[in-house]
């Protein structure tokens, strides 16, 4: 499946900011369908994992209360170009997605 | 015969339904891939239960090396962007709360040695009430504040 995890990496003075969009729809368990009245299941981000070549840099635990389609920016001390990012969420239901790109 | 394999059949696809049920509650899956995921810590109703439970204490102390940039009036509570900044070396997570909320907790960050203690992303927010952001270091809990003022709220559609 082609990954839905749009990801923006740069390098500038030896500071990696990573800017990532996630494509999700974060349903808290809370709301209810408007027409019919039932409640809409939780479905939403647990966990996205980010790592830096083999290391993991940071591990992101969420609840529903991350907004629709979660945007999530972060920093990390190293980092060239061409370095390979990956990051990776795994959801409440089990389903989970990848994404890569490299510093630029 | 024809009865005799129906039941199996049913009985088969009743198995599957009641598998099925349980993974869409969230019952099997996630705890089998997702160990760690503070469960209790996220369906906590207040901040200090969810703290407890995340970090292991609830004392913060507010510190002005904690910055939350997050606007002053947030029109959709559904998309309210929190940006949190830890002046310090040696941050172990950064973890947000909406004070508002059913359940407080938002979301909690660790970082490795080598992560920046730097965390921007989008949150919901029921009404209006605090950002709260709390950055774990060696030596205790550092936390700051910020209003927002959510004119729709976030968490009915």
């Amino acid at each position: 499946m082609a990954s839905n995890i749009k990801i923006r990496a740069k390098n500038s003075n030896g500071v990696t900011t990573v800017k990532s969009l996630m494509s999700h729809v974060m349903e808290t368990g809370l709301r209810k369908d408007k027409e019919t009245g039932e409640p809409i299941p939780a479905h939403f981000i647990q966990e996205v994992t980010a790592k830096w070549k083999d290391d993991v840099v940071m591990t992101a635990l969420w609840s529903g209360g991350v907004s629709k389609n979660p945007y999530l920016s972060f920093k990390f001390n190293g980092g060239e170009a061409g370095d390979p990012i990956e990051i990776t969420w795994v959801d409440n239901q089990g389903n989970t997605e990848t994404g890569t790109a490299e510093i630029s | 015969m024809i009865d005799a394999k129906r039941r199996i059949l049913l009985k088969g696809s009743l198995g599957a339904g009641a598998v099925g049920v349980a993974v869409g509650a969230g019952l099997l899956a996630p705890r089998a891939v997702l160990a760690a995921w503070p469960e209790a810590a996220f369906k906590a109703e207040d901040q200090s239960t969810a703290l407890k439970d995340l970090l292991g204490s609830d004392t913060i102390e507010d510190s002005d090396k904690v910055k939350i940039k997050a606007p002053d009036i947030a029109e959709n509570g559904a998309v309210v962007p929190v940006t949190v900044e830890g002046e310090v070396d040696d941050a172990k997570s950064i973890s947000i709360f909406a004070a508002g909320n059913n359940t407080p907790l938002i979301a909690s960050f660790e970082m490795s040695d080598s992560a920046v203690p730097f965390v921007s992303t989008r949150i919901k927010m029921a009404k209006t009430a605090d950002v709260v952001a709390v950055v774990q270091t060696a030596d205790g809990l550092l936390g700051a504040s910020k209003p927002v003022k959510v004119t729709i709220g976030g968490c009915g559609g």
